[in-house]
């Protein structure tokens, strides 16, 4: 909050609403190519133009992913081996102490649990989730954005945002409504 | 070859029968019949509440019952009960103040941890049998037998194995009674002065005594004594298991009263006419016969195999070992006997018998005539007296006696025939002429033949003024009900005593701890007839002792008796006696028409004196596999005549459903379940003694049938014109062997003869192919893979047990399956009781057991015995699939279990080819009891609920005498020398057949076992790699007759 | 509403029912959906079915209770039969689990849109059944307080750690595994919905409780980015997964030496057996479901046509592998394996094996006909009667090898007690209970991607 008083503009940003995931994607386009960047779209499902018009259709998940995979299965291995073979070796059935094709199945399922650990806290961390509070839920008629709208929201924060300016600029993508997003 | 193997190793497991008549179509019918409502029957017992509660009430209080809280709570306080009084006495057990010697192996003084060995006795129906009693910290734990006596040799049988239990028996009878009313020794010794002085005025006329068979020269002086004050007293005896037959027989055949001691070791044939010498203790020198027995079929090409024919009218463990077995009624016992007398030439007559008794005559004929002074002819106790004489003809005609069989004098004081005797109390009873019942040790009112209505007598004798009843045993039982005085009598641990052996050898009972209950011996109790100053049984022993050994160094040979456990050159001399051989009266039992019946002591709770003892009751019966219960063995043909549906009653496990037959015998009847025993003589039906007690501790309650209710005193051991009819109810026998049927399912690969867990083979066979057992009988190629054959590495070259390598032989061909290894065992390692219902379930807990496997035609087969304990495989199975590590390899091999690692998932249990691993389903072991905490092995551990436990080789002893080796040194010379351990079952093996050592010594002896071309894994194809293996069976029938059984 | 209304209705020839129903709109599809979840008043039917799911779940925690009183004594287990209904009932219910992930995570690879539909509820399914499945290996050595923590590896005083060589072991990493990933899926595929939810609730209460869990969730194109590639990656991850956890159960069995378990080809065997009986728990939940809350519109004939069709499918394998098994205790020659087959079919036992032959291969074999996989209330019979079969098949595997296995001297049988079934029968009171729990509180089916699926969710260019 603090932060946010602090900057120039009194605003968040602008929230443009519109009826069909068309006008939206056709919006997001034509304010990326006028220039804006600190934008975002809110939609009720995954729309993957959408994401691609602000140019947001690249993630690190997948590397989180590969690393967790690879702890896990490195741990998992590794356990295994220092508790049959140099903590605590027993002769168990005749088997060899590094009994590796035993060793595999607990491998395998550690590094799964690693990888799948990590896809999911690092999404959710990558999205800054949990978040208790954000100001696009200042706007009205926000509801539905997790039901039948689609919003755009232009920050306040985008050096090319004047409030009258961009007003007008959106006014040309025929919004239902565009409304001032206070902190 | 593999032709012949097929049809004499034909192996079937217990008890299975093969009906002739049954068809397979005929079977799979039965079997779909039998199948769906035994099933489900069976599972709404499992969920009826009432009737597992009935059972319960009857069982060991803390195990088996999960059922019904209020019952276990109940047993829990009146075991409570029981207990309190003796938490005080077991607090302040002590030593005796006498002087008892340690063996002197051990530490003259005791050390903490480290057990003593006391040699003493056990009085067994009138015989000794000498042990060798381990102490820890004065409290015996452990039945041995003692070494140096030559009626023992280290060895025991299950009885006294098991008496350790009955010392500690909460159940015992704690205290003196006067009409029910708890009183004290002093007032009693106080009270009856006045009835001794009356007796002492008519000189003892109304005075009688009744003990059991005795051999104690110090009992018998002091009866002598009291007799002499008492002129007209009389002293009867009787054992319900006793030996009037054989007296008889010795009369008929030297005039005279003579015990015979047989030496089976010189015999190279053996004849037995219903002599199950090989079955039980009950049999006087049981435990030195079956060692002589089989040191000569160890090894069958370094000296003479002997060969023994068996002709018996039941099924006996001896009848199975037999080269050669015929089975009749109990009377045609005598036809064979005077044939065959005949036919040696020992008087006798022709006889009329079927072909086959007739060919298995002239075989045993020819084979002894050959064998002259190198043979023996065994009469059985039960059979009449006619048959000893006729046995007692032959051997001399054969020139055995002083060869293979010497007579002595009667080991028994003052022998008399039982039955006799005990009509004789019985009819003073009726005609009132007794005033003073003393009852020591015996229980007539339970056990005495039916036709006396003892117990009637007993009552109207209890109930009439001045008359006095005293009794004096362990236990307050069906006799107590009517004893004025009950006296509780002190276990043989507990008191000084002496009893001679089988053949004479006298022993000094030296007690290892001071009477748990305050009990008195036999000797305290005469003293107060005998008009000696009462003293104790120490004095009164070393008394009869100074005037049997008068001389200086009394002190010196006194020390030296008590402590060898044996009275040096104290065993009878051989009387030299020729029967006469002229025509011997035949007996009474004319072969008559019906049914015959006959009577045999229980295999494990005998005569029912260790009624009351759970391991015994726990302990499978050979052959039969049940617990818990007697049955009434009958033949396969016979159940078939009655339509049993035997797949129905003996194709599963644990719970049989048996039905209940009803036997009437001279106009009395009994009720008991049938058991189709293979090998069982046809029309004929063996009832086994001991059970269906009317009072008695909690253990022996209300199981079994009571054989005594049908037992006349005319025909105490068999009798003819009984009938047998079908009762529609049932009887839920407790069986730890399923007995399944061959035709069930129907296919050749199921049947047992492909699986061989036994090896066996004829004396020709083995000599054409030594190597027979380690064969599969088909492809007749090696069963085990070769050491290569694995991706295991090579813990062996690795040496991975370059210490000490553990592995253990089993011979086959020695093993009786007299059970007494089992008892052994559960001695040893504290292992629980689970009681009959538990049982049912397959829950028993005892390590090792006895498999039986039949061998041979259902009607007369042959069947090995194989002690199954854990394999201790190098390559265990049960190991890897632990996920807690809670059973592992050890560096000397041994698949160690680690109790207080266990979670009990079972896994290794399911995983073990051998199923040699047991359970604690529930809290088994007894928790509670302060008396059974004093009787436990202190160096094992007791295992609590959700445990796994097996065998361990008796680990305990292992480490002990590494702690001994390691005390010596760590050279080469230190280490554990060959024999220096025995595990429990080697130890009590009778016949050596169990042999424990360390493979990696080519000299020890069971490497040499292992090296012998006989020796063979269990399921080796399995590739556990076993360090427990067996010697297979090699059996020597007579070629003549071979050939024509197997026609 | 009956089975035999329009919804239902048989289809014409070649014609494959919608995946939704006609009609439906972002918002209706929101307010139909959420409204289950939102409504005020509690449907007459949740109650009773939830009060006598109550009542079996406490019979469960009774037989519980007494288990850990007494012992595993209580059970009709013993030896030889070391494991009885407990391992059974694991596999059995292990089994059922695997189709929800199967629905969410292979469907999804493999861009099958009519998942959509029904993976929110075969997810949650998987997640109650694999609770239940956990139960058994916890309370089946009757002293889960020692299994709970000896099994995990933890630097103990005494150093002792878990066996590895131990299929059990596995169990326990496999199982855990299962668990954890199968919820975090569940979970964060929830998170979109519980922001609906949050946004269309009435009561602050409840907007308050679905705001936290929706942890704030705005639907920013940034965050769906990034959501997607995870969703893609969790099912990615829990494809290989499911395939192992049924076969690390079967190794339970392929790793020892008894006949009838020591089989190298119980993984796939076994994974087509899960499948199968996971299928048909689908429809026995679907089917009730769409009918009590009319939900037709979503769960089309089409659903319940494509899982049958499934189970058709695995059924076959599962037919397949019962004639390799006979084959391979022929082929073997092997006296032990034969005797084996033969004593399952000719034993004791023999009826259960022939009751599961019918169960799970004749009788589903009406699902080749298009009437029948058209046929609500036939398809719910078919399932129930292939779950029967499957947990038949694990009754056979378990307690009919060991009861006869290598020496004929320790062959024994084996008799189920009260307690036994009270436990089985419990847990399937405690899964209805929480699956009850789950429809009247959570989204049963997942509204967002419904919403992805509606023609007017499309960008036209």
């Amino acid at each position: 909050m603090t932060a946010s008083h602090l900057t120039s503009s009194p605003v968040y940003g602008l929230m443009a609403e519109f009826e069909t995931p068309t006008d939206l994607v056709h919006a997001a386009k034509g304010a990326f190519e006028a220039g804006y960047r600190k934008m975002d779209t809110y939609t009720p499902y995954p729309l993957e133009e959408a994401a691609e018009a602000i140019g947001a259709h690249h993630n690190r998940v997948p590397l989180i992913c590969l690393i967790g995979a690879i702890l896990g299965m490195c741990g998992g291995y590794s356990l295994e081996y220092w508790v049959s073979v140099v903590n605590y070796p027993i002769n168990v059935g005749g088997k060899p102490f590094h009994a590796w094709p035993a060793f595999i199945p607990v491998t395998f399922e550690c590094a799964i649990l690693g990888a799948s650990l990590a896809t999911v806290f690092g999404m959710l961390a990558l999205n800054g989730l949990p978040q208790p509070y954000h100001p696009v839920f200042n706007s009205p008629n926000f509801v539905r954005a997790s039901r039948d709208r689609f919003f755009l929201c232009i920050e306040s924060q985008d050096p090319k945002f004047r409030l009258d300016d961009t007003r007008r600029f959106l006014q040309d993508f025929h919004p239902s409504e565009i409304t001032e997003v206070p902190y | 070859m593999a032709k012949k193997n097929d049809t004499n190793l034909n192996l079937i497991p217990a008890s299975a029968i093969k009906p002739a008549s049954l068809d397979l179509d005929g079977v799979r019918r039965k079997l779909a019949d039998a199948k769906g409502p035994k099933y489900w029957r069976t599972l709404e017992e499992l969920s009826n509440e009432e009737a597992f509660g009935e059972m319960l009430e009857r069982e060991f209080p803390r195990q088996a019952s999960e059922w019904l809280d209020p019952v276990s709570r109940r047993g829990f306080l009146k075991l409570a009960g029981a207990s309190l009084a003796l938490a005080g006495l077991a607090g302040c057990t002590k030593q005796p103040l006498e002087e008892i010697l340690p063996y002197v192996r051990q530490p003259e003084e005791l050390i903490p941890g480290k057990p003593l060995f006391y040699a003493t006795a056990m009085p067994f129906s009138g015989y000794g049998i000498p042990l060798l009693v381990e102490s820890h910290e004065y409290r015996p734990t452990k039945i041995e037998g003692n070494p140096d006596h030559e009626g023992s040799l280290r060895a025991t049988d299950l009885f006294s194995q098991a008496s350790i239990l009955d010392l500690y028996d909460p159940d015992r009878s704690t205290i003196p009674t006067h009409m029910g009313e708890g009183t004290s020794w002093g007032a009693f010794v106080g009270e009856i002065r006045s009835t001794v002085l009356a007796q002492k005025a008519k000189q003892g006329a109304g005075l009688r005594f009744l003990t059991g068979a005795v051999s104690s020269p110090t009992l018998g002086s002091q009866m002598h004594a009291v007799l002499q004050q008492f002129p007209q007293a009389k002293w009867h005896r009787y054992e319900p298991v006793h030996r009037d037959n054989m007296r008889q027989g010795s009369k008929a055949a030297f005039g005279n009263y003579y015990d015979p001691v047989y030496n089976f070791a010189a015999a190279d044939v053996v004849v037995s006419l219903d002599g199950d010498f090989l079955s039980g203790a009950w049999f006087p020198g049981f435990i030195r016969y079956a060692r002589d027995w089989a040191s000569r079929r160890k090894q069958p090409d370094k000296q003479p195999m002997n060969r023994l024919y068996v002709a018996e009218s039941s099924s006996t463990t001896t009848g199975m070992k037999a080269d050669h077995r015929v089975a009749v009624r109990p009377s045609e016992i005598e036809k064979i006997a005077r044939a065959l007398a005949a036919k040696v030439g020992a008087g006798g007559s022709g006889e009329q018998l079927t072909p086959e008794q007739q060919k298995f005559v002239d075989v045993a004929a020819k084979d002894l005539g050959e064998h002259r002074g190198k043979s023996v002819v065994v009469p059985g106790l039960y059979q009449p007296a006619a048959v000893h004489a006729l046995a007692h003809a032959m051997n001399s005609a054969l020139g055995n006696i002083g060869q293979t069989v010497s007579f002595i004098d009667p080991v028994e004081i003052d022998p008399v025939e039982h039955t006799q005797s005990i009509r004789e109390l019985a009819d003073d009873l009726k005609s009132g002429k007794v005033d003073v019942l003393v009852v020591m040790g015996a229980n007539p009112a339970y056990d005495a033949p039916v036709d006396l209505e003892f117990e009637s007598l007993l009552k109207q004798f209890s109930e009439q003024s001045g008359r006095v009843l005293i009794q004096l045993s362990c236990y307050r039982d069906e006799t107590t009900e009517y004893a004025h005085w009950h006296m509780p009598e002190t276990h043989y641990l507990e008191s000084w005593s002496d009893v001679r052996s089988y053949d004479g050898t006298a022993t000094i009972i030296q007690p290892l701890i001071l009477p748990l209950y305050g009990g008195h011996s036999m000797h305290e109790l005469l003293t107060v007839f005998g008009g000696q100053p009462a003293s104790s049984g120490y004095d009164l022993v070393r008394a009869y002792w100074q005037t049997q050994h008068t001389g200086a160094d009394f002190e010196q040979w006194w020390r030296r008796s008590v402590h060898d456990g044996y009275i040096a050159n104290s065993a009878f001399p051989v009387r030299q006696v020729s029967a006469r051989t002229g025509a011997i009266p035949s007996s009474a039992s004319a072969p008559g028409g019906g049914i015959e019946v006959s009577f045999r002591p229980d295999p494990c709770i005998y005569d029912g004196r260790f009624n009351n003892n759970a391991w015994l009751q726990e302990t499978p019966k050979p052959l039969t596999r049940n617990t818990w219960d007697n049955v009434a063995m009958i033949s396969p043909a016979h159940a078939e005549r009655l339509k049993f549906d035997q797949l129905k009653d003996q194709n599963d496990h644990q719970s049989d459903a048996q039905n209940i037959i009803e036997i009437e015998f001279q106009g009395r009847k009994v009720q008991a379940p049938y058991w189709a025993q293979p090998g069982h003589p046809d029309n004929a039906v063996t009832l086994f003694l001991g059970y269906g007690r009317r009072k008695t501790g909690r253990v022996g309650s209300g199981y079994g049938y009571d054989a005594y209710s049908v037992r006349p005193s005319n025909a105490q051991y068999t009798g003819v014109d009984s009938k047998i009819s079908r009762l529609d109810k049932q009887w839920h026998v407790a069986v730890t062997q399923g007995h399944f049927n061959l035709a069930e399912p129907s296919n050749k690969d199921f049947s047992i003869d492909q699986r061989e867990p036994v090896k066996a083979a004829t004396l020709e066979e083995y000599r054409k192919d030594p190597h027979f057992a380690a064969k599969d009988k088909v492809t007749q190629e090696n069963e085990a893979p070769g050491p290569d054959e694995t991706l295991y590495p090579d813990y062996r070259g690795s040496n991975w047990y370059k210490q000490y390598a553990w592995g253990m032989a089993i011979d086959l061909n020695s093993c009786i399956g007299c059970q007494t290894c089992a008892v052994a065992c559960q001695a040893e390692n504290n292992i629980a009781v689970v009681g009959k219902e538990q049982v049912q379930r397959g829950r028993e807990m005892q390590w090792l057991r006895i498999d039986t496997y039949y061998q041979g035609d259902a009607a007369n087969p042959q069947a090995h015995f194989q002690p199954v304990p854990c394999m201790q495989c190098e390559n265990a199975p049960c190991e890897p699939v632990c996920p807690v590590g809670a059973t592992v390899h050890s560096t000397e091999g041994l698949n160690d279990m680690v109790y207080n690692r266990c979670v009990g998932t079972r896994y290794c249990s399911n995983n073990c080819p051998y199923k040699v691993r047991r359970f604690n389903f529930l809290l088994f072991s007894d928790y509670d009891t302060p008396s059974l905490k004093l009787g436990r092995n202190p160096d094992v551990t007791v295992r609590s609920r959700g445990v796994m436990e097996k065998c361990t080789y008796c680990v305990q002893r292992i480490n002990a005498a590494r702690i001994n080796s390691e005390k010596r040194g760590n050279g080469p010379e230190d280490r554990i020398r060959d024999g220096e351990i025995l595990t429990a079952c080697q130890q009590a093996c009778p016949t050596d057949a169990i042999i424990f050592g360390d493979i990696n010594d080519p000299n020890s002896q069971v490497s040499k076992l292992k090296s012998d071309p006989r020796n063979y894994a269990m399921l080796a194809d399995v590739n556990t790699r076993p360090r427990t293996t067996y010697i297979g069976a090699v059996r020597n029938p007579n070629p003549e007759l071979e050939s024509g059984e197997k026609a | 509403m009956s089975f035999y209304d329009n919804p239902d209705a048989l289809p014409p020839k070649g014609v494959r029912p919608p995946i939704i129903g006609p009609g439906q709109d972002l918002g209706t599809v929101t307010d139909r959906i959420g409204g289950v979840v939102l409504t005020r008043h509690t449907p007459v039917f949740w109650i009773i079915i939830f009060a006598i799911a109550a009542m079996l779940a406490g019979m469960l925690q009774t037989a519980i209770g007494y288990l850990l009183f007494k012992g595993v004594g209580i059970w009709g287990i013993n030896i030889p039969v070391g494991w009885g209904f407990a391992i059974i009932n694991f596999v059995w219910w292990i089994g059922i689990g695997h189709a929800g992930t199967l629905i969410s995570a292979i469907l999804l690879l493999f861009k099958q849109s009519w998942r959509t539909s029904i993976n929110r509820f075969a997810e949650a399914m998987t997640i109650f059944a694999v609770m239940q499945a956990g139960l058994f290996p916890l309370i089946h050595t009757g002293r889960p307080w020692l299994a709970a923590y000896w099994l995990f590896p933890y630097p103990s005083s005494m150093g002792v750690w878990p066996q590895f060589r131990s299929p059990l072991i596995w169990d326990v990493f496999a199982v855990s595994t299962y668990f954890t990933v199968s919820f975090l899926f569940w979970g964060i595929g929830l998170i979109p919905d519980f922001a609906t939810l949050r946004d269309s609730a009435k009561s602050l209460v409840v907007r308050r409780i679905y705001g936290m869990l929706a942890m704030g969730w705005r639907g920013s194109a940034r965050h769906w980015n990034r959501y997607e590639t995870a969703y893609m990656l969790l099912a990615g991850l829990a494809t290989p997964l499911v395939l192992s956890v049924h076969s690390v159960v079967s190794l339970d069995f392929a790793v020892s030496v008894i006949p009838g378990w020591h089989t190298t080809f119980f993984p796939p065997y076994f994974v087509a057996g899960a499948i199968y009986s996971g299928f048909s728990m689908v429809l026995i939940l679907a089917i009730p479901f769409r009918y009590l809350y009319g939900m037709q519109d979503f769960i089309t004939l089409r659903h319940l046509q494509n899982c049958a069709k499934v189970m058709l499918a695995t059924g076959l394998i599962v037919a397949y592998s019962y004639g390799m098994e006979v084959f391979f205790a022929w082929y073997s020659a092997n006296k032990y394996e034969w005797g084996m087959m033969w004593n399952r079919m000719a034993g004791p036992y023999g009826h259960y094996y022939w009751m599961l032959i019918l169960c799970n291969i004749v009788l589903p074999q009406s699902l080749w006909f298009n009437r029948v996989r058209s046929t609500p209330w036939l398809l719910f019979l078919v399932s129930l009667v292939v779950n029967t079969g499957m947990w038949l098949e694990r009754y056979v595997i378990v307690v009919v090898s060991l009861q006869r296995d290598y020496v004929p001297s320790s062959w024994g049988m084996y008799w189920f007690t009260k307690w036994d079934v009270m436990t089985f029968v419990g847990t399937m009171g405690f899964f209805t209970l929480l699956f009850f729990l789950f429809i009247r509180f959570m989204p049963a089916i997942s509204i967002f991607e419904i919403r992805s699926l509606l023609p007017q969710s499309k960008v036209k260019e």
